[in-house]
């Protein structure tokens, strides 16, 4: 699924509003680390660590980071300050570039299926309702399937998203069960003729057994009914996950084979670094992220500009309020 | 819950406990392990910081090195800490003398108020009182729809109305519940980020108006390093009585929880572990902390017994398990009760080095699998199911046919039920050390 790029100025200023808070609390220790010293010393390092740490970049992530860095600055003791911000900076792009190269090139005429799994309250009902609106806005059609039959009201939730969008979404009782109501959605959208058919999924810890097999079971009726489908398995993570974020990122690819992550809520204080750490080890590229309640608040997910507004030292963004 | 944490810091302990003499540069090992053992379960780094600090005074403080066990010294300041860290005692729900009595839930979007709303609901309801939901989220599209369906499930009284305003709706809702008899009313809030400021006074201000007797701040157990900031924001501007905890029925390490509590100064009154909702938890410090140490819960597997058993079969079965008698017709009517329980997993993380039980295959009972192990069970001979040890090949081939089941099922039961035998020897030991003979804590005889 490719979402048009929006105009980029007005996109960019987006990212960096989601990201203010980033800002302040990753970018300015950085700046005050990298302005002055010459030299590294211990002390630095580890409060580089501290700040890497404290976004949720995770131990052994950071750890490669700052091993790096003193690698780094080893070889070369003479290395400016700003020199060895590049090379932070670098190395964390380089980690968020895994298995982008890879993003599939979907094939214009079939039924384009999105499924949208994750833990429960992550945001996945929220970040659909983004997605089918943009869609529309492009001139797609799209049509949502509410499978979510297990928590309570969660089809109602959907269904005045679908209204307030202004797309159709297929659903079935609740608690009855979500594989036949994915089914019946896929046999709509393609009596239909729709472009995309984007299907929301009951939250589930990714612990649960039961459930997790009910998503292979989903995954498997999509690839029956249409060849190559789902095209896109999207896991939306909340921003405010910690480590366990990388958990639930290797459940949900083991049973439903994420494609991408969805970062949402990035609105917030906080940093989302464990996407960073999850890109790191599942190579799974980060998409989309959500920063903040409208409905043109989803953004494409850009490595460049995710560390561009990471570090960039902004006088207008560093005076603005928290 | 907590089970990484537990199995990491168990490493660290055994590692210590290695050494022939304890040096000081052993202990700082050890304290840079726990570091790492806590920031990777998410516990935020100024208070994991402090941890560490403390806990390395006390250790070199203490004489901790000239005593005659040093490792069982550093592990109870660490115990001792990380109680202390988590509030000490544990916090009861405060009621208002004058009813009702509101408790307020809040907490950003997602974190689990309205499935809390029903649970808190429902363990009023369970404790003599009479308690009345309401929603006053009329920014989230079903919001109020969601709360509504969550009382019809958990059968408690919910008042609604959609057209007002979240001031008006809680007006309205003491008003029934004065009416109407109700000594508590729980009102579930909209999600908001802390960084919404015209949101977060929108809350101060219904918390100005109806003079909450509890303000509750519910957290995901998942939260990473942020959660002090959030935290923080909410008890800043609405000045919280307690925390509830959600999801800590998934993998998560529960950091946040040491964080929340240690930022906030406000104690953690519940933790939500599990999707029924019976799944909620008072939150005794001592307990959960014996749980991250691999020390297990045996109180919590007690009273969860309790609750899910009558007083008769309790004793017949307490009397089984001392003599080790369990037999597979108490196994077949123990799993029917651990439906009532919870999950076998929940179940068996209470117990004494649950961590070490990892890889075991231990069964996720659901209502299909219970009736195909009744059949099996069905399908042995009473000499059979009081002594499992004559079951042979040819028996379990019988037994497969007999059921509609395969060789491999029955093996598998079997294997289970030998595990669950085990189990319950290590839970007497445990017993017969709180009547003072000997604690066979894990760490300290290096079992």
């Amino acid at each position: 699924m490719k979402l048009q790029p929006q105009e980029d100025r007005k996109r960019f200023q987006r990212l960096r509003r989601g990201l203010l808070k980033t800002q302040q609390s990753l970018t300015l220790p950085l700046e005050r680390l990298f302005k002055g010293k010459r030299a590294f010393q211990e002390a630095a390092l580890e409060q580089l660590e501290e700040i890497l740490i404290e976004a949720d970049v995770g131990v052994a992530t950071t750890r490669e980071i700052i091993d790096s860095l003193q690698e780094k600055i080893n070889k070369e003791p003479s290395l400016s300050g700003s020199a060895l911000k590049e090379h932070v900076k670098d190395h964390i792009l380089s980690l968020l570039q895994v298995g982008r190269e890879a993003a599939t090139q979907l094939p214009s005429d079939a039924l384009q299926v999105v499924l949208v799994v994750g833990v429960n309250g992550s945001g996945k009902t929220t970040t659909i309702a983004k997605m089918a609106y943009q869609l529309k806005e492009e001139g797609k059609k799209a049509l949502l399937c509410a499978a979510d039959t297990f928590r309570a009201a969660a089809i109602e939730q959907l269904e005045i998203w679908a209204e307030r969008v202004g797309v159709g979404v297929v659903k079935g009782k609740s608690g009855s069960d979500p594989a036949a109501v994915v089914f019946d959605a896929i046999r709509a959208a393609i009596a239909r003729g729709m472009d995309f058919l984007i299907i929301d999924t009951a939250g589930r810890l990714h612990t649960k057994r039961n459930l997790m097999n009910e998503l292979e079971k989903i995954r498997r009726i999509i690839g029956r009914e249409v060849t190559g489908a789902p095209q896109e398995v999207l896991l939306v993570l909340d921003a405010m996950t910690g480590q366990n974020g990388i958990s639930q990122a290797e459940e949900f690819l083991k049973f439903s084979g994420v494609t991408g992550v969805v970062l949402a809520k990035l609105d917030g204080t906080a940093k989302g670094g464990v996407a960073v750490a999850i890109a790191r080890s599942f190579g799974l590229p980060i998409k989309y992220v959500g920063v903040g309640e409208g409905l043109d608040d989803l953004l494409e997910f850009s490595p460049p500009e995710f560390v561009e507004a990471l570090f960039s030292s902004n006088e207008e963004l560093i005076s603005c309020p928290d | 819950m907590f089970e990484r944490l537990t199995e990491r810091l168990e490493q660290v302990f055994k590692r210590l406990r290695g050494y022939g003499k304890l040096k000081e540069h052993h202990i700082d090992e050890a304290l840079r392990q726990i570091r790492v053992v806590l920031l990777e379960a998410d516990v935020n780094f100024k208070v994991v910081k402090e941890f560490i600090a403390k806990v390395k005074e006390k250790s070199l403080g203490e004489r901790v090195l000239e005593s005659f066990t040093p490792t069982q010294q550093v592990v109870k300041i660490v115990r001792d800490e990380l109680i202390e860290l988590l509030g000490g005692e544990k916090s009861d729900l405060i009621f208002s003398s004058k009813a009702p009595s509101i408790l307020m839930l809040v907490g950003l979007q997602g974190s689990g108020k309205t499935t809390t709303a029903g649970k808190l609901g429902k363990w009023l309801r369970k404790r003599n009182h009479s308690p009345l939901l309401v929603s006053t989220d009329v920014h989230r599209p079903a919001a109020q729809e969601q709360l509504k369906v969550v009382a019809e499930e958990s059968g408690l009284p919910v008042f609604s109305d959609n057209s007002s305003s979240p001031l008006k709706v809680c007006f309205n809702s003491v008003k029934i519940a004065k009416r109407e008899g109700y000594d508590v009313v729980v009102v579930d809030t909209a999600g908001r980020m802390h960084v919404n400021k015209e949101l977060m006074d929108e809350l101060s201000i219904l918390k100005k108006e109806i003079q909450p007797t509890e303000v509750l701040f519910v957290a995901d157990a998942m939260t990473g390093q942020d959660a002090v900031r959030s935290a923080k924001v909410f008890n800043e501007s609405l000045d919280l009585t307690g925390i509830i905890l959600t999801k800590l029925d998934g993998d998560a390490r529960g950091g946040a929880a040491l964080s929340i509590k240690s930022v906030t100064e406000k104690p953690i009154k519940f933790i939500g572990v599990g999707e029924r909702y019976d799944d909620l938890e008072p939150f005794y410090p001592e307990r959960i902390v014996s749980r991250i140490l691999g020390m297990g819960d045996v109180l919590s597997l007690i009273e969860k017994a309790e609750a899910a058993i009558d007083r008769k079969e309790a004793q017949e079965l307490e009397e089984k398990i001392r003599n080790e008698s369990f037999t597979l017709e108490d196994f077949q009517s123990q799993l029917r009760h651990i439906g009532k329980m919870g999950p076998l997993s929940q179940i068996l993380s209470l117990f004494p080095g649950s961590t070490k039980l990892k890889g075991m295959d231990l069964p996720d009972v659901n209502e299909a699998d219970l009736k195909r192990i009744e059949a099996i069970i069905n399908s042995m001979t009473r000499e059979e199911r009081l002594n499992h040890t004559i079951i042979n090949g040819s028996r379990r081939k019988r037994i497969a046919r007999g059921s509609g089941t395969s060789v491999q099922e029955v093996n598998r039961l079997l294997r289970q039920f030998a595990q669950t035998k085990r189990m319950i020897k290590q839970l007497n030991l445990i017993s017969q050390g709180r009547r003072g003979i000997k604690l066979p804590l894990p760490f300290f005889n290096g079992n």
